[in-house]
């Protein structure tokens, strides 16, 4: 066996093709325990650490953290005898992740094609449908039939076969090119391709007899139908003018970005949100001078000196209080019963660089004013750095969504599934606003509520508004009268 | 259900309230001999009034201290053999090391236990070498353990189906004749909290209790059926739901090794005596993932896992032997390189598995085959055989 050992990426649960590479724990060069955790992969059910399968020295890591990378292929190298000398470059190390750089999308099929070098002679299919295999594999069957007849696919060199270049998703490339349909083997007018692509192929003008299909067996798949339909369009444009594109963008002047992570997430919970809560938004424009005092006051004070004070917190404050009053607004609709919770969990809606996430602050309702400056600051910070859990953002109960920072005056927010009501904060704006009979600068700012109508009515959903603007108002005032 | 209530049968032999009675931290009724800190609880009274206590020498207080130790580092280790691409799949024992070694090592010889496929701990204690669930979740051979031989049935996948196959076996038992006596054959059936909303658990309760069956229904209560908590399973302590099919039922500390072997140990000795069934709740927490391909960060909080932390079942063995120096660090040290030198022969052996050649697929369907399987077997092999270079 060779000292130098490439892991594979097995799978890591029951059927899964890949997985995203979260964090690297070892760098080139150190060296490491069996059993050692070596890098957090997540995948479609769940981020993992994967400890080292030997001990010994990292001599190479293929794929950069925020990688995806399919079932099979190789992650890492290690020297499994790090003490014995200089070793020659096994040629597998480098130019599998080159081939898995230059194409992220299709060249991953190569080694899973091959089934990746893993170690006795396995293929690297553990469990469940793994990654792709081909008829190409199978060894040849006795007697007279010819072994070409036999395989759709012929690839006698397994590793360098790959029939499909690989190709970035948007290069007009092989796959696409039109090619008589006996040049797959079929020799005829048989085209396999699922109904859905046919359909999809019929709809936007792609005659399927022209295509090589990329997946198993051969057949077209719906990707390879929406490249051809793709080309077609760009190719007057490739004519006139010839690759003005920028970097990331194709000849056809788009675009393409896999909907994945916190994306896919989001734009799974609004379309699910959207269309099973019936939404109602109602605004409220509320003079907040006085509550902009309260918090300079407050940070004069020595105790609140080194708290991030803004005036979010007295958002979150103002809405708590009124949570208090009108619990029904902290609600969930379970279908033939609706939930009221005696718990705020605070959801903060933050912009991160991964995305929009929604952290909450548990049970914020029992906290001090002090306490909850803290939380909300944890939080923000908890956010950037990318370190909120998925716990952090479960179990929200109620949200407030800051668009202020922004700088836009209000929206109207959709709901985070499970909540009944959400809160947008605009940007506070000095404007000509009616102060005590005169026209004078104020400091203003607009509350827009989104509340699921199938719970909260338009007498609740306002007078929680009101409230929330009330407080806003006039802090003092409010807790004196409410608390 | 208060002690003494007048509602209830009382088999066990009842005693008088003692001063050293169990801590009631985790609820009422909860059967302690061993605190979390390690403190030692000389006696414990169930909710029927029976007296739970042991007197082990110090020679076994280690060996319970190392059964647990042992189990834990090689369940450790097929964890990590998963995520290496060496198994398919390990449903982890971790923290529920106490209810199992305890309960195993309540088992006499001629007793037989009907497994989930998270009882590692149970199937060490019970003999079985530890390479064997590993072939299982391996997928190389189908579990290769006799199950007559060491009495322990296969890992059952199916959810509570094994706690129906061990109603019929131990009416079997009984209509045998093999209980009434001291030395007569108790069974004992392992499930989760999440098994006892199937159909199948509530069935064998019924069948247990109106048949008499010498039948010890073992739950590890670790609070998640996968992602749902315990609150979304029942309204009741589940120890209680005995009451209603008419047998007894007792709360223990699942991490507590020592209160886990009493309870167990009392409720088999009733049932070898022919007094019928029980039901023990042993109350623990999975402090791992429901298998390797689950999360459990996405439905629990941290916060939790570490409140459960501080119970760990080792640790306050640990404790408890160092404080009664029945042990020292020279054994622990010992304890510690024999759970490492196993578990490296554990990996060995498990990446020396050989994969199994196609036609074994046909052996132990039938005792002693049948013409249908004999045909499908040569068709097989034929088609094997049609393969240039083929070894068949």
């Amino acid at each position: 066996m060779s000292r130098i050992k490439e892991f594979n990426l097995p799978d890591l649960g029951e059927g899964l093709t890949e997985g995203e590479i979260l964090a690297w724990l070892v760098k080139v060069g150190d060296v490491i325990e069996l059993n050692q955790p070596i890098v957090e992969v997540e995948t479609a059910k769940a981020a993992v650490e994967i400890p080292a399968k030997w001990a010994g020295q990292v001599r190479s890591i293929f794929h950069p953290e925020g990688a995806t990378v399919e079932v099979g292929t190789p992650i890492i190298a290690i020297d499994t005898e790090p003490g014995a000398g200089p070793v020659e470059e096994p040629a597998a190390a480098t130019a599998i992740p080159a081939a898995a750089e230059a194409a992220p999308v299709e060249a991953a099929v190569a080694p899973g094609l091959t089934g990746g070098p893993a170690p006795g002679g396995r293929t690297a299919v553990l469990v469940g449908y793994g990654p792709r295999t081909t008829a190409a594999k199978r060894r040849p069957r006795k007697g007279a039939v010819p072994a070409q007849a036999s395989a759709p696919i012929a690839a006698p060199a397994p590793v360098a076969a790959a029939p499909v270049a690989p190709v970035a998703p948007v290069a007009p490339v092989a796959p696409v090119a039109p090619v008589a349909p006996a040049a797959n083997g079929r020799g005829g007018a048989l085209v396999l391709a699922k109904p859905p692509v046919r359909k999809l192929a019929k709809d936007l003008g792609v005659d399927l007899a022209g295509l090589t299909g990329s997946g198993p067996l051969g057949s077209i798949t719906r990707e390879d139908v929406q490249r051809a339909a793709a080309l077609a369009a760009a190719e007057p444009l490739t004519v006139t003018a010839p690759v003005t594109a920028g970097a990331s963008f194709g000849a056809d002047r788009e675009q393409r970005i896999p909907v994945k992570g916190v994306r896919k997430l989001t734009a799974e919970n609004m379309s699910r949100s959207a269309f099973t809560a019936p939404h109602v938004t109602e605004f409220l424009t509320v003079d907040v001078t006085r509550a902009m005092k309260a918090l300079d006051r407050l940070r004069g004070r020595r105790e609140w000196r080194d708290v991030r004070v803004s005036p979010l917190l007295l958002v979150a404050k103002a809405v708590l209080l009124a949570v208090k009053r009108h619990p029904m607004v902290n609600s969930t609709w379970a279908g033939d019963e609706i939930v009221v919770k005696d718990y705020v969990n605070l959801g903060i809606a933050a912009a991160t660089e991964r995305g929009l996430i929604v952290p909450n602050i548990k049970d914020a309702g029992r906290l001090t004013l002090r306490e909850l400056a803290d939380a909300l600051t944890d939080l923000v910070q908890t956010a950037k750095t990318g370190k909120t859990t998925p716990a952090d953002m479960s179990a929200g109960t109620l949200t407030i969504t800051n668009v202020g920072v922004f700088g836009v005056d209000t929206g109207t927010p959709i709901l985070p599934p499970g909540e009944s009501a959400i809160l947008a904060f605009g940007a506070v704006r000095e404007m000509p606003w009616v102060h005590k009979g005169k026209v004078k600068p104020r400091q203003v700012t607009t509350l827009g509520l989104s509340f699921d109508h199938r719970i909260i009515d338009g007498e609740l959903g306002s007078k929680f508004l009101r409230d929330i603007g009330d407080f806003l108002a006039d802090p003092e005032a409010a807790l004196l009268a409410w608390t | 259900m208060a002690k003494g209530d007048p509602g209830v049968t009382t088999r066990g032999r009842r005693a008088a309230p003692r001063s050293k009675q169990a801590t009631r931290a985790d609820g009422p009724e909860l059967v302690q001999l061993l605190t979390p800190t390690g403190e030692r609880i000389e006696s414990a009274t169930g909710p029927d009034g029976t007296e739970y206590r042991v007197d082990f020498t110090d020679e076994e207080y280690r060996g319970l201290y190392r059964d647990l130790v042992l189990v834990r580092k090689l369940d450790a280790e097929a964890t990590a053999l998963q995520r290496q691409g060496e198994l398919g799949l390990w449903a982890s024992l971790l923290g529920q090391e106490a209810a199992q070694v305890g309960s195993g090592r309540a088992l006499r010889t001629q007793d037989m236990a009907f497994p989930t496929y998270r009882e590692h701990g149970v199937l060490y204690c019970r003999g079985i070498d530890p390479i064997m669930p590993l072939g299982l979740f391996r997928g190389v051979d189908q579990g290769g353990w006799d199950p007559n031989e060491f009495k322990f049935n296969m890992y059952t996948i199916v959810i509570g189906a094994q706690t129906l196959h061990a109603t019929g076996y131990a009416m079997g038992v009984h209509m045998d004749g093999k209980t009434g006596t001291e030395d007569g054959e108790a069974v004992i059936a392992y499930f989760g909290d999440g098994a006892t909303s199937q159909g199948d658990v509530n069935e064998a309760f019924v069948w247990a209790s109106v048949f008499n069956a010498p039948l010890v229904f073992f739950c590890q209560n670790n609070q998640y059926a996968i992602s749902e908590p315990l609150e979304r399973q029942t309204r009741v302590p589940l120890y209680q739901r005995a009451r209603g099919f008419g047998f007894p039922g007792v709360r223990v500390d699942g991490n507590d090794v020592l209160a886990s072997y009493a309870v167990t140990r009392h409720a088999l000795d009733n049932a070898r005596l022919g007094q019928g069934p029980s039901l023990i709740e042993a109350y623990t927490y999975r402090m791992g993932a429901h298998t390797t391909s689950d999360d459990p960060t996405r439905y629990r909080i941290a916060s939790e896992v570490e409140a459960w932390q501080a119970k760990d079942p080792i640790a306050r063995m640990k404790a408890f032997l160092t404080r009664q120096q029945i042990a020292d660090e020279s054994f622990f040290a010992e304890v510690d390189e024999q759970a490492r030198a196993e578990s490296v022969h554990l990996r060995e052996r498990v990446l020396a598995m050989p994969d199994p050649a196609p036609v074994t697929l046909f052996d132990h369907v039938y005792p002693h085959g049948s013409p249908e399987l004999d045909a499908q077997r040569a068709q097989f092999t034929a088609y094997l055989e049609s393969f240039e270079g083929s070894a068949h």
